[in-house]
This record gives C-alpha cells, structure tokens and sequence, in this order.
C-alpha cells in the first residue's frame, strides 16, 4: 500500500463561492499527493485559491466537491467534533496575521491547543515552554502580542503551531506581513523544524527566496496546479 | 477543565468591568429589593401569626350586634343584649365549647398610696385565665368564690405593678378604683405589646360580677369570650353559639342577630390570605426583575459574541469544539448572573438588617428564599446565556477567523 505514505492526497478538489447570483470559482479540479516529511511551497498570483486550498487542508473549510485524505482518511464526512480534533492534534496553522489571543501572554497563546486536549496544567506549561524555548523566546513568556515585534508574534504563533506534536504545518504566507530579515530567520526555524523534527511543512508565499526553502514549489492559477517541481538541494539554505 | 473556563470567563468579565456591573444590576437590584421585600414581608407575617396565636385561634369572642328597634338602628354594641347567664348557657349547653367567659372592660384611674395611674380595668370569670392562656405570675387568679361575692379582689398586670409598687410586692396590697378599695391578689405574667403597639400588660383584672356591681352599675355584659374546644371545632361552635343565642333572645327566623361573633381563626385566615396575595405580588416582581435582568445578559453576551468573533475563530482554528465555546460563554453569563444574584443578595440582607435596626422593622430572612433566589439568578443566566452561546458554539471557523 504505497498511497499510505501519502500525509496528503486531493481529488479532483472543486471550490466555489456562491455569492449572490454569482459563482466564484476559486479551486477547479486539484490533484495532489504530500508525503510525510515534504517541505512544499505553493506559489501563485492573487486570486489563485492558495488560501482556499490550505484552509480546506487544515480542515477550516469544506471543498465544494472532492476528496482529500489526510493520514489515509477521508476529512470530507467527519463531523464538526472530529474536524476541530484534527486541527487540535494533527495539524498546526501558521497565519499571516499571526492570530494570536491580544490580551494572553505568549505563554498562554502557546498553552491554547493544549487547554481543549484535557492535558492538565503542569503538562501544558511544560509543553508550551519547550516549544516557546525551541523558538528562541524562552526570554519573551509574559509578554503579549502588541509587546512583541511581528517576528516574535510569529514564533509564538509557531509554538502554538507544534505544541501538541502534530504532523503537518500549515503556513499560509507566515512571512507576509515581516521584513527580509525576520522572514529569513522565521524560514530557518520552519527549515529546522523540517529538517530535524521531521514535520511535514506546506507554506504559501509571492517570494520566491522564501519558496527556495522548500524541496518543492507548486504552482497554482486560477484554482489549478499548474507546475510542481522537486529541488534536490534546498538552493537557498547557507549553512 | 470547569475550573479553567471559570478563569477565562472572570477574565473576560473583569477586562469590562463597568460593563459587566452594569449588566449584573438588573440582577443585583432585582433580587435585592426581592429579598428584602420578602424579610419585611415574612417578618410581618411572623409578628401577626404570633399575636394570633398569643390570643388563641379557638377564641371566639361575642359583641352585642347591631338592632332595629321600632324602625331606628342602633349602634354596633349598642345594644345590652348579652348576659353572664348566656355564657353560662353557652359553656354548659353547647358540647364544641370548651369554656365561656364574660367580659367588661372600663378605663379607669387607679390608686395605690399616693401614686395613681390610668389604666383598663376588665372584669373576668375564672375561665378567663385558661381561654386567654394567662397565669398569674405571683399570687393567684380570680375564683368562682370572688365572683359569686362580687369580692372587692384584684389582679395587676406586669406594667401596673411596676407603675404602682416598683420594687414592693404588691400581694395584699390595697388599691382604689372609683374609692373602692381592692386587695392585689396576684400579678399578671407578662404578655408584652399588641401588634398596634398597646400594652397588653397595662390592665387590672377583678370579678366580673364586682364590674358589674360596683363598677359599672349595669347587669348586662359588654361581650362573651368563648373557646372551643380545637382550632377545628371553632366553626361548629360558632354556628351552635348562634342558634342557641337566636333562641334565647328570642329572634324570630326573619330577623337579624342581636350579637356578633368575632372569630380569630377568620382574622388568622385572612392574614395568611393577604400574606398570600403579597408572596404572589413578590414572586411577581421578582421574575420580572429577573427577567430584565436576564435580557440585559443576553445582549451584553450577544454584544459579548459579536466583538470576540476573531477569538472564537482562533481557539476553533486550534481545535476548541462546539461545546468547549459553547462552556465558555454560558459559564461567562452564569458567572455574571450568579455574582449579580450574590450581590444583590447581600444588598438585600444588609437592607433589611438595617430597616430592622434602624427603623425597628420587624424583618424575617429565611435561608430558603437566599437559597432560592441565588438559585433563580443563575438559573437566568443559563437560560438567557443559551442563546448568545450557541451562537457563539455555531460560528463557522474560517467565517470568524476573516471576520474584522
Ligand atoms: N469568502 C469568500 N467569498 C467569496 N469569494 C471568495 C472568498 N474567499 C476567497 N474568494 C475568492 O476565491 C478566489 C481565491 O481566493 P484565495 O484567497 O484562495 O486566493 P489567494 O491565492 O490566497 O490570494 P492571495 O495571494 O491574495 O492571498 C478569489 O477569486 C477570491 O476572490
Ligand atoms: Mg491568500
């Protein structure tokens, strides 16, 4: 059974908005298949569906028709109750705007997953500690959001992303909003996590220095994957 | 899991502090003015059910009524209808009573030494003692003999010993009433204030027959005080007083009595009826303060849902069910409307306490309607909680994440 290997696998994946008498089709046929341990970046103009496509894979958003097995199950027929498990357990999201809680500290926003997974309270601490150590911010716990540089919002945003050891980060331009040099060193820490924990990393990005990060650029117009390449060698990575 | 939920909500409560105060105030004031409404109410209630019961609830008392003579109408107790041989009669004919007792009673000035006070001289049968429950505290009560010798005997009540002797005892003591002279032969048990606020204490008790004779100079009797012999015979016995009166006054079947019984039990019923009617007027109140209150929950949580759209997006974008949303926020109404209902019980108890202290009301707290209304006030804030949490629970993931 080879397809097991696969983290990932989309049929023919359709999205349409429905707006008013209008109909926006935003995915028109997907086809693609992650293993575990991929770094994928998927690139693509405005309006290409990115978004759309990684909302529906971190199960935020139903497609309106097609499949999508995540670990060799089909997403689409679970309930509300088995979806918000899977973004507890298996899946970390990475957003643009970092979405964290505004008046938690960063040890609380990275304490979140782990407050609906009935880990008690020492376990949660410790867990959130570890991963707001991993990245670099042991130095920032009490902080809040707006007392951190968008940088370090995103770290905290990271350590909420892996706090309850999930197999798959989902960043949908975790970059966007940060300058050259914070997104080079957010890409070396995603890299890392890549690289050494083994975690299965799908990012969204227009630059393409942050998709060289990645083994493989996909490239999507409108709602379809138009070019999917493998690089052997991560190009951009110095050291 | 609650306890951490718990946290959350004090938080989110306490980030809106005047906001959330202002929207406990229906609570807080509703259910304060009900628990203070119900202290003064019970305690009124309390006081009425004591007086009643002090003078017994199987006492029937016989006033003359009113008469038409020769076409002319005269006055209630207008009339010198009733004799001491009616209660008699009444006592030894009639088997639902217990015993009878006449009655007269006479302001009068009273003379001891050279100290004198005014007060209400009531002539009275032996029986008086045990209809009325009412002992001699010292010395002893009248007795058949002092009534059949219109005996020149006297008992003092707990105010007039202290008026007249202070510190002396009064046994064998003389007193004047109207220069007739008076031996004190006993002193009565105290049986303190009316609800009216007359002393009950301030009276002197001698013969009936001496009233009568001396006294007064009449030989009929100004009323009959009867008991039957239960609370439960007191109906029987007043329908069987009537007949047996109507006979002996001779009444034809189309006139009207020439007397009136007066029944406690009617006055006790009417009572507990009226502090019925008050207790549905309260609960009235009460469940629409609460209801006013409940809906100012309501909105503020509806207010409450729409501001945190983006937080609830982000703890379902890191896997909060329906229900954990759904917690949060019937927590964050509970806690509001409990507190509301917990302050507002404090306001209640601490008014009450101070009109019994202050302004000597007499206020009853019973821990069952704390209970209950503590109860109530979070019970209002599941119900009108529900909703505003369910529309929170039922927020689409991505729709709340994008919304601004
Ligand atoms: N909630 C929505 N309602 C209606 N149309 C939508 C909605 N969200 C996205 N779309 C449309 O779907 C298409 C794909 O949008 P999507 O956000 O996936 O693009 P994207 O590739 O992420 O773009 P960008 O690079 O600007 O983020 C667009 O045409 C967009 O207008
Ligand atoms: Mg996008």
């Amino acid at each position: 059974m080879v397809q097991v290997e696969d983290l990932i696998r989309v049929r023919d994946l359709h999205k349409v908005y429905r707006m008013g008498e209008v109909e926006v089709p935003a995915l028109s046929g997907i086809n693609l298949d992650i293993r575990r341990g991929e770094f994928v970046a998927i690139m693509g103009a405005s309006g290409s569906g990115k978004s759309t496509f990684m909302n529906i894979l971190g199960c935020l958003d139903r497609p309106t028709s097609g499949t999508y097995f995540l670990e060799g199950q089909e997403v689409g027929s679970l309930t509300r109750d088995a979806w918000a498990h899977i973004r507890n357990r298996k899946i970390g999201f990475v957003f643009q705007g970092f979405n964290l809680l505004p008046r938690a500290s960063a040890l609380e926003n990275a304490e979140l997953p782990m407050m609906y997974n009935g880990l008690r309270g020492g376990e949660r601490h410790q867990r959130a500690l570890e991963a707001l150590s991993l990245v670099g911010l042991e130095g920032r716990l009490h902080h809040t959001p707006n007392q951190l540089s968008g940088g370090q919002q995103q770290r905290v945003a990271i350590a909420r992303a892996l706090v309850n050891r999930p197999s798959l980060i989902l960043a949908d331009e975790p970059t966007g909003n940060l300058d050259s040099k914070t997104s080079r060193d957010i890409m070396e820490l995603l890299h890392h996590l890549n690289a050494r924990e083994g975690l299965t990393i799908i990012l969204v990005t227009h630059e393409a220095d942050i998709a060289a990060y990645a083994q493989r650029q996909i490239q999507f117009r409108d709602g379809l994957v138009v070019a999917d390449k493998r690089s052997i060698q991560p190009s951009a990575i110095s050291g | 899991m609650l306890l951490m939920t718990l946290r959350i909500a004090l938080r989110a409560l306490a980030r809106n502090k005047l906001r959330s105060f202002l929207t406990m105030l229906g609570i807080i004031i509703g259910v304060g003015a009900v628990i203070a409404m119900v202290a003064i109410g019970e305690g009124a209630k309390a006081l009425v059910r004591a007086q009643i019961a002090s003078l017994g609830t199987n006492v029937l008392v016989i006033v003359p009524g009113t008469v038409t003579q020769g076409g002319v109408r005269t006055g209630f107790g207008g009339v010198r209808t009733l004799s001491d041989s009616d209660a008699k009669a009444i006592m030894e004919e009639i088997p639902s009573v217990a015993l009878a007792s006449p009655a007269l009673r006479q302001v009068n000035q009273i003379v001891a030494g050279n100290l004198n006070w005014s007060t209400v001289v009531q002539g009275v049968a032996p029986e008086f003692q045990q209809i009325r429950d009412w002992q001699a505290e010292e010395g002893r009560f009248i007795n058949q003999a002092d009534v059949d010798g219109a005996a020149k005997v006297a008992l003092i009540g707990k105010s007039v010993a202290d008026n007249l002797f202070g510190n002396e005892d009064p046994i064998d003591a003389v007193i004047r009433i109207r220069k007739i002279p008076f031996r004190v032969i006993g002193v009565l048990g105290a049986k303190g204030q009316t609800g009216q606020g007359t002393d009950q204490d301030d009276v002197v008790m001698i013969p009936y027959t001496t009233m009568q004779k001396r006294i007064m100079r009449i030989t009929h009797v100004q009323s009959i005080v009867v008991s039957a012999v239960s609370a439960e015979k007191t109906q029987e016995a007043q329908q069987q007083i009537t007949s047996l009166l109507r006979q002996r006054h001779r009444i034809q079947p189309d006139q009207d009595d020439d007397f009136f019984i007066r029944n406690l039990s009617d006055i006790a019923e009417a009572a507990s009826n009226s502090a019925k009617v008050m207790a549905i007027l309260l609960g009235s109140i009460a469940s629409v303060s609460l209801l006013v209150g409940g809906i100012g929950i309501m909105n503020i949580m509806l207010v409450s849902v729409t501001e945190r759209t983006r937080e609830i997006g982000i703890r379902m974008a890191v896997g909060a069910r329906s229900r954990d949303i759904m917690y949060q926020f019937l927590v964050e109404a509970v806690v509001m409307a409990a507190s509301g209902g917990l302050i507002g019980i404090l306001l209640g108890v601490g008014s009450s306490t101070v009109l019994n202290r202050v302004a000597q009301w007499p206020t009853l707290i019973s821990p069952e309607i704390v209970a209950l209304a503590f109860f109530f006030s979070a019970a209002v804030g599941v119900f009108f909680g529900f909703y505003p949490a369910q529309k929170a629970a039922h927020l689409d993931p991505i729709e709340a994440l994008r919304y601004e």
